[in-house]
């Protein structure tokens, strides 16, 4: 008994300091003051300063460009990475583990390695580096989570099934759609939704496949805020949000998932 | 030829395709020109100067050894708070909540450069002064997530019969301990390991706000030099980077097809 409330003390002692800067943000997103720890009275200004159109104009634009590089790489790569994955199970054992290989590179590497090799690779070709060479290089770093998030599922599958849609009448398409991708589907949209917050979290490769066209995102956004030395104050309700909403959803897809295997 | 090309077409394998063409234009091929950057100078001709520049000059071999001095503080201190914190999670004497894994996960999907500075803010509030010590402490809380997850994962995988047997044979606590769960846990603490050395080893922009730019890693040297125009030494930086990776990734070899399957967080 001594024993369990030590082990959750320590749980908690270590949450709360977890999560201790992000509350703080919480909190001072609730004041107006331009420094963070300054306390001058509760308001609500930062969040409405924040949704009024014109007043925040670059801080809003790299939000919305956040979440479409997000929305197009999870997209793309998901489609990628799925099919990719479906060929990748059918190969024989010796190319599946070169294929594999390759597909654990941009795992392993350090973000900054995938930037600068994908930075030296716009550079030799010539090409103008904006908002397409950072969704490609999205691409590049999400795909092979959702190759790794799909190949269990196609693993663990009754290579039965097929052969009994097939031995139905089926065609090798019907099959596929109406076997294969229902099997692999809870992979699929765990893919995606890591490559989405993969995406949405990235700074190290957009910093270097951005270009200087003035295109921001919100993470290269804070960091040049960062950099000039006071931080934009509205950066405090727009955290708190993303917090809140990244938590609602956790939680809501925790629980069906929860759900699901009770099933 | 043609008709066997067509059956290849027809077959699964060749929907690999996409994806080859698509990883050697933007994996091999990107991967590839660091190593030629790297051993080349502004004119594109053959040398070794990059390099040359490296080995003499003192600061970036000292930022090198520093960065990686930081980064193997951070990795231990996250072991030893992230362990202790999966082994609780996932005793079922212990804890029986899932929503206290999640909340353990859950700081991992906020926006790292948030967070970094959400930790100098805390950092402000107690008028801590920002130095090495706030740097260690902003990586820790940046990377513990990613320390427990996957020990919490072959923790929770473990035979349990094990721990029975060890303790049945006589060994005490701590035994069972060092012989049975730690042995067990190993590839877990493995990925652990990888999943804090690699980001912290490599991190840049992180490091300059946690301390006002007071200390400087590698990454920020890369950067910095990739920034100024200097491709070749900056390509010869990150070859230097690659090759760590790469030892550290050898040094750590688990079968990785175990550790993945269990098809993520959801």
């Amino acid at each position: 008994m001594v024993k369990k409330i030590f082990a959750q003390a320590y749980l908690w002692i270590l949450l709360l300091l977890l999560y201790s800067p992000i509350v703080i943000i919480v909190i001072y997103s609730f004041t107006e003051a331009k420094v963070l720890g300054n306390w001058t009275g509760f308001s609500t200004k930062l969040y409405t300063s924040l949704f009024t159109t014109g007043t925040h104009h670059s801080l809003m634009n790299a939000l919305i460009n956040t979440i479409t590089i997000a929305l197009l790489a999870a997209t793309a790569s998901t489609l990628l990475g799925s099919v990719a994955a479906i060929g990748i199970f059918n190969l024989k054992s010796r190319s599946r583990k070169a294929i594999s290989f390759v597909n654990s590179i941009p795992v392993l590497n350090g973000d900054i390695i995938t930037g600068i090799s994908l930075f030296l690779l716009f550079v030799s070709l010539g090409i103008t580096q904006g908002y397409t060479t950072v969704v490609l290089a999205h691409i590049t770093f999400c795909t092979p989570y959702v190759v790794l998030s799909v190949l269990p599922r196609l693993k663990q599958m009754n290579p039965n099934i097929y052969e009994a849609a097939l031995d139905l009448g089926a065609t090798p398409m019907q099959a596929l759609w109406k076997v294969i991708v229902p099997e692999i589907r809870p992979g699929m949209i765990s893919g995606f939704m890591l490559a989405l917050t993969l995406s949405i979290d990235d700074f190290a490769v957009t910093v270097f496949t951005i270009g200087n066209q003035g295109l921001e995102t919100l993470s290269t956004y804070i960091y040049a805020d960062a950099r000039k030395g006071g931080l934009t104050p509205e950066l405090r309700p727009l955290s708190a949000i993303i917090f809140v909403v990244v938590l609602a959803l956790l939680i809501v897809i925790n629980y069906r998932a929860g759900k699901a295997k009770k099933k | 030829m043609n008709k066997r090309f067509l059956v290849f077409l027809s077959s699964r394998k060749s929907w690999t395709l996409p994806y080859i063409i698509f990883s050697a234009i933007f994996v091999v091929i990107p991967l590839f020109l660091i190593v030629v950057y790297a051993f080349t100078d502004d004119n594109g001709h053959l040398t070794l100067a990059n390099f040359q520049k490296f080995f003499e000059h003192p600061e970036a071999i000292n930022t090198f050894v520093y960065s990686i001095g930081i980064a193997i503080i951070t990795t231990l201190v996250c072991l030893l708070l992230g362990y202790p914190a999966a082994w609780i999670l996932s005793n079922s004497k212990l804890n029986r909540s899932k929503t206290m894994v999640v909340l353990f996960i859950l700081p991992m999907w906020v926006n790292i450069l948030v967070r970094t500075l959400a930790t100098v803010a805390l950092f402000d509030f107690f008028s801590i002064p920002l130095g090495e010590g706030a740097l260690i402490f902003g990586m820790v809380y940046n990377f513990v997530p990613f320390m427990i997850y996957p020990i919490y994962n072959t923790l929770q995988k473990m035979d349990h019969s094990y721990i029975e047997a060890a303790q049945d044979l006589g060994a005490n606590p701590l035994q069972v301990f060092l012989k049975a769960v730690l042995p067990l846990s190993m590839p877990g603490v493995m990925s652990g390991i990888m999943m804090v050395f690699m980001p912290t080893i490599s991190t840049f922009a992180i490091a300059e706000l946690l301390t006002m730019n007071n200390i400087k890693l590698f990454g920020t040297t890369i950067q910095e030099n990739i920034n100024n125009s200097m491709w070749n030494y900056g390509a010869a930086l990150s070859l230097i980077m690659l090759l760590l990776i790469a030892a550290t990734s050898l040094f750590s070899t688990d079968d990785k097809d175990n550790s993945n399957e269990g098809g993520g967080l959801w």
